[in-house]
């Protein structure tokens, strides 16, 4: 949306006035608002109105999406809408053939049956086991999404004194090849044995 | 402790209006989302799946040895309310307003006596964590929801993955389960036209701001919120520190906003809370949205020390009991937006009266030299 009084900026500054129970709405770009004469008083600022994290999210799975391995399964979708037998009223595909098509050609996860495409739709997995299920189709997104893709904050006790000790064996294990390339070699021979006193750890308790 | 008593008491721990920045930010708040390893998650679930889920948290919370570490807490099935009544535990903020609208799966609230913690069971994700303290205490808040989180992880089956962190529904909130919100009041940036240019910065760096009830709500009363945008690949020390260092920069800025505002403009000040204080005390008809701006007025006008007879926890206490919901409590939602104004103002007029044991020594406002 461009700003309402310049129309060429983007609208960044979106003003919601009320005045005797009368709505009136404003969008401007921030060189207008500064010099509008209903600012500054009874308003209320919002970044983005209606702004949805779901929607948001859909938005990026579509850019993420498009050069991604889903071309099977969007062709197919095209072909079942755009089939002029149906009997259904025109851009409404046979609901459950394509249903049942797609589901037995897309990659579900087993735990709770949703496809990957489903999930790009609504922005959410069926369950924890989806994780797993589409680990590889959804890292990029995730990267996009979260900037990265590898959790480094708390673990559940249980999991936590296992993880605690594969965290530091990495750790340790890059230190090993810098004093490796940096020919200390003491220095070397010290992390490799304290990389295998974690290791003994690790297995001990499995 | 009943969710009765809940419903109709307005005040909630958050509301106290004292504490650390206390004069800037209302609240702080730590949030984690934690799921049940292998259950369907909320929107996919059947009555009976929902009910096992609500089954296991509420054995949890029974359990002797999870009660001697977090003390009492009970469970508030919200199937079992009326939209008003959820309505009224979402303008307490005890719950999100997803949570107060969805009628789907069985789903409840679980609350601390106190109501500083509150756990959703079965909104996006099967739990929501919530710690919700006054003013800027944002590691208090952490520390007690990172307790409540090792207690209940010690009963029930969270699911996590060593690379991806905790599982959650959508993949926004998944690694530490992490949101972590302050609640300030920032009207001199507001007036000063600087919030836009604030907040765009904020989110170059990874926070969003929205409005009093959170997510898609406008920001009134010049109250907005700042959270974090990321989960992953972060600790949970570093996303709350970068918050409070971020937080520190935005109550700074609002200070020196403050202060040039009344360097540089006190008649139009003292005249706009003093505008708001004669409206407030006298009127009989109050909107909600003029009700927020004005409350904004006199919060202002504490901090600058041209209020005395008025507490933050008053204003506090004010913003819940004002609500459409909360107002008609006891109306069954019968009450229509006039007869709401009406109540609204008279709730207002009694909460602002000075207090009659003081009223020989003071009447109103100090009056200014
Ligand atoms: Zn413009
Ligand atoms: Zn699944």
């Amino acid at each position: 949306m461009n700003c309402e009084e310049c129309k060429q900026r983007p609208a960044t500054v979106h003003l919601t006035k009320i005045f005797n129970n009368q709505k009136t709405e404003l969008h401007l770009c921030e060189e207008c608002a500064k010099h509008h004469d209903d600012i500054p008083f009874n308003l209320s600022f919002s970044m983005e109105p209606n702004f949805s994290i779901q929607k948001f999210l859909a938005g990026l799975l579509e850019s993420v999406t498009v050069s991604a391995s889903d071309a099977g399964s969007t062709s197919a979708g095209n072909g079942a809408g755009s089939a002029p037998a149906s009997g259904y009223s025109p851009g409404v595909e046979d609901p459950d053939e394509a249903a049942e098509e797609a589901l037995a050609a897309a990659p579900h996860c087993s735990n709770c049956g949703m496809t990957y495409s489903q999930f790009e739709r609504i922005g959410r997995f069926g369950c924890s086991q989806c994780y797993q299920s589409f680990a590889g189709q959804f890292e990029p997104l995730l990267r996009r999404v979260q900037g990265n893709s590898r959790h480094t904050g708390k673990a559940p006790l249980r999991t936590g004194e296992n993880l605690g000790y594969k965290r530091e064996i990495e750790q340790l294990r890059q230190e090993l090849q810098a004093a490796i390339s940096a020919e200390a070699y003491e220095r070397a021979a010290a992390l490799r044995d304290q990389i295998h006193a974690l290791e003994g750890k690790l297995s001990s308790e499995k | 402790m009943s969710i009765q008593e809940t419903l109709n008491n307005a005040f909630t721990k958050w509301m106290e209006g004292e504490g650390p920045e206390a004069r800037i930010v209302i609240s702080s708040r730590v949030r984690l989302a934690r799921n049940l390893a292998g259950q369907l998650f909320p929107h996919l679930m059947s009555q009976e799946t929902g009910q096992a889920v609500v089954r296991l948290v509420q054995d949890a919370i029974a359990d002797p040895a999870v009660r001697e570490k977090l003390g009492p807490l009970f469970y508030a099935p919200l199937n079992d309310l009326s939209l008003l009544e959820r309505q009224i535990l979402m303008e307490k903020h005890l719950i999100s307003p997803q949570h107060a609208q969805d009628e789907q799966a069985p789903r409840g609230v679980i609350l601390r006596p106190d109501e500083a913690v509150s756990i959703m069971v079965n909104e996006e994700d099967h739990l929501r964590v919530q710690v919700l303290l006054p003013a800027f205490q944002l590691e208090a808040a952490w520390r007690m929801a990172n307790l409540v989180d090792d207690v209940l992880e010690s009963k029930l089956d969270f699911a996590f993955d060593e690379q991806y962190g905790y599982l959650s529904c959508c993949p926004t909130n998944v690694g530490t389960g992490l949101r972590a919100s302050v609640m300030m009041h920032l009207p001199a940036l507001a007036m000063t036209n600087q919030a836009s240019g604030v907040f765009t910065a904020l989110s170059k760096v990874g926070f969003v701001v929205r409005g009093f009830y959170g997510e898609g709500t406008e920001a009134k009363g010049n109250l907005f919120q700042v959270s974090n945008q990321l989960t992953l690949g972060l600790s949970e020390i570093e996303i709350l520190d970068r918050l409070m260092t971020v937080s520190r920069q935005v109550i700074e800025q609002e200070q020196m906003g403050r202060r040039s505002l009344m360097k540089e403009r006190p008649s139009q000040i003292e005249d706009m809370v003093f505008r708001a204080y004669g409206i407030l005390t006298n009127a009989r008809l109050l909107n909600s949205e003029e009700t927020m701006f004005y409350l904004s007025c006199l919060r202002l006008g504490i901090d600058l020390g041209l209020l005395h007879n008025v507490s933050n926890r008053t204003l506090n206490e004010l913003l819940v009991r004002t609500r459409a919901a909360y107002l008609q409590g006891d109306n069954k939602g019968a009450m229509d937006a006039f007869n709401r104004s009406l109540k609204r103002a008279a709730i207002i007029r009694k909460a602002l009266a000075p207090d009659p044991g003081a009223q020989n020594n003071r009447s109103g406002p100090e009056s200014l030299t």
